[in-house]
């Protein structure tokens, strides 16, 4: 019983292997994180696990079912939320269509009930606002609620795409760098989020990071990669002590 | 300024943002309602501005709102109004019927367009619904038994529950009733998941599959949507040219149709509204033009002697009747907006709008907005 597993996963894209026989586990209720240098791998191993591409060999377990075959966009539905490294919110829709359309895997109403908006589809609306109204008082977005994207900043978009991935109510959290391009106050609330996340709400929080003060601070467990390859696992202190995590980032 | 108190989350799923606003749609509603008392001579200019209105509420679905670029639709218009013909004349079904199957018939011919939608984006797509039209129009000139072929084919005037509308004034009513059916449908769908999900594969395809949205299923559905009010706007066509022949339905009007949702503003069903006035008025403007630009420009020029009057009346007239002009125009016009106002008519409206309940205080810069260029590494 594992809660998710990558199984020898290999993606290749011509002559280039981006991932080579990489395994890991992640345990329900941890924060799990990549590490690595640039063109390590580690946003493809999150294409992977979001399933936009299909990998080469290996397998992905979640909840101790094959996920290697599911189409794209029933991840969500299952339990698999993510964010992206260069922020990929709905820029002219306001931040809370943004927020509702992380609730689009918990979609219960069909067309034809939208087309005449029938009173379940009403209520249906109420419920999905419920959520998303918790989601941005756990996230203090009530004052950005009805700007469209296009007008926030980049610190505000980071922590919207965040609120979006949290309204799906997923059981894995993928955060794809969250620390890239906020500045220190905002890098410590994003630590302090995803602590909350992991102990208020239960999330499982995958993480890439390039950050170590913040992958110190929150994480329980580190992977590092290079070309590729898993070269260390454990804690953050032990992982950046480890010999080979200093030649991949330093040379040596 | 006008302050909204938003105190319930149900005030966020209404049709109109407040009391004021549905008050200035009734208001409009009267003033349509009585268009045809006060106006009695441009009835029906009026009838082809509301069937331009439905095409244009459709291509905004697609264009607007998911992001897909047809330079088809003319197609859908054409099936639309050939279908309702053959169902209603040919076939004998009550109006009501033929209606819905002629919408259905297109939504399924739109279903088969946007099967492709899914593996092409950006201009490829446009590309493959321009061939789509052209095969649609061959279509129409070569099944004879069906569309009448090029002799084309007579269209009666509409019958209803036994009611005849034979004169303009209750086709006028017939086109106003089914615009704003078009209207509210389309309203209650973009305000429910569907209409969210159509917005998110617009901005961001692999955000939008990320959070669960099958892209087949949306665009395809986008895709029928569209094409199934094209369809009802197409059998309105019929009624209101009365005549149905293949060279009606050419490109160029589907790209009448594009610039209208550019024109009007993307991303708005008021720019469709916008852009469908626009493309209703510019024939009326040009031919009002024809007749007296000449003579008036003549009459400007003869300060400088009698027969530059007489030389410039007779340049301007033969310029004037030349007849690819209109879509000249409607090509300049677009090039205009794409340059100087990408929002179109609607987000002109936005601004004076906010001009006026700032004043003094509005700035220019509140919609300038600065290029991002940090989806650098986009997945496609």
């Amino acid at each position: 019983m594992s809660f998710f597993r990558a199984d020898s996963l290999a993606m290749q894209f011509g002559g280039i292997k981006a991932v080579d026989e990489v395994s890991f586990e992640v345990e329900a209720g941890e924060v799990f994180t990549l590490i690595g240098p640039n063109g390590a791998g580690k946003t493809t191993i999150f294409n992977l696990v979001s399933r936009i591409y299909d990998p080469t060999s290996g397998r992905l377990l979640f909840e101790d079912e094959d996920i290697t075959e599911v189409p794209p966009h029933e991840i969500a539905g299952r339990g698999i939320a993510r964010t992206f490294q260069n922020i990929e919110l709905f820029e002219r829709a306001t931040v809370l269509q943004n927020l509702l359309l992380g609730r689009h895997a918990r979609k219960r109403s069909n067309f034809l009930e939208e087309l005449l908006f029938l009173p379940k589809v009403r209520r249906l609306e109420l419920e999905h606002r419920e959520a998303v109204e918790k989601v941005i008082d756990f996230l203090d977005l009530q004052s950005h609620r009805d700007s469209l994207i296009v007008n926030l900043p980049y610190g505000v978009r980071k922590v919207v795409e965040l609120a979006r991935a949290l309204c799906a109510e997923p059981k894995l959290l993928l955060l794809d760098e969250p620390s890239s391009g906020l500045n220190v106050e905002e890098t410590e609330d994003m630590a302090f989020w995803i602590q909350d996340i992991r102990e208020l709400l239960g999330i499982t929080v995958l993480m890439v990071e390039h950050d170590m003060s913040l992958v110190g601070a929150v994480s329980d467990r580190v992977l590092a990669l290079n070309y590729g390859r898993p070269i260390a696992m454990g804690t953050a202190g032990e992982v950046q002590a480890h010999p080979d995590v200093i030649a991949a980032f330093l040379g040596g | 300024m006008r302050f909204i108190f938003k105190i319930s989350y149900r005030q966020d799923l209404g049709l109109f943002r407040d009391r004021f606003q549905r008050d200035w749609y009734i208001a409009l509603l009267l003033g349509l309602l009585a268009l045809p008392v006060l106006l009695p001579d441009y009835r029906v200019d009026f009838s082809l501005m509301l069937i331009y209105g439905l095409c244009g509420v459709s291509l905004m679905v697609l264009a607007g709102y998911t992001g897909l670029v047809s330079l088809g639709h003319a197609a859908f218009l054409g099936i639309g109004a050939y279908a309702h013909v053959y169902f209603a004349q040919d076939m004998g079904l009550p109006w009501i019927v033929s209606i819905a199957l002629a919408a259905l018939v297109s939504a399924a011919a739109g279903g088969l367009v946007g099967l492709p939608a899914l593996r092409m984006t950006g201009i490829y797509l446009t590309i493959a619904t321009l061939a789509f039209a052209l095969i649609v129009q061959e279509v129409f000139n070569r099944w004879e038994s069906v569309t009448g072929g090029l002799k084309g084919k007579a269209v009666e005037r509409p019958t209803i529950f036994g009611v005849s509308l034979q004169d303009d004034t209750s086709f006028y009513f017939l086109c106003l009733a089914l615009l704003i059916a078009g209207l509210w449908l389309t309203r209650n769908v973009l305000r429910a998941p569907t209409g969210r999900a159509w917005v998110a594969i617009r901005d961001s395809e692999i955000a939008a599959q990320s959070m669960g949205v099958n892209l087949a299923v949306y665009k395809t559905l986008a895709f029928s949507y569209s094409a199934a009010l094209m369809g009802v706007a197409g059998a309105l066509f019929a009624h209101q040219v009365g005549f149905l022949a293949p060279d009606i339905f050419t490109v160029l009007l589907s790209i009448q149709f594009l610039l209208m949702v550019v024109v009007g503003g993307l991303g708005s069903l008021h720019g469709a509204i916008f852009g469908a006035i626009f493309v209703a008025l510019v024939p009326v403007g040009i031919s009002e033009a024809r007749d007296v630009m000449p003579e008036w420009l003549g009459r400007v020029f003869s300060v400088f002697g009698q027969d530059a009057g007489s030389a410039v009346a007779a340049a301007v007239d033969g310029f004037v009747k030349h007849p690819g002009l209109e879509p000249g125009i409607f090509g300049l016009v677009l090039v205009l907006f794409i340059l100087f106002e990408p929002q179109g008519f609607y987000g002109r409206w936005i601004k004076i709008k906010l001009y006026f309940s700032q004043f003094p205080l509005y700035k220019r810069a509140t919609f300038k907005r600065q290029k991002s260029y940090m989806r650098s590494e986009r997945l496609r």
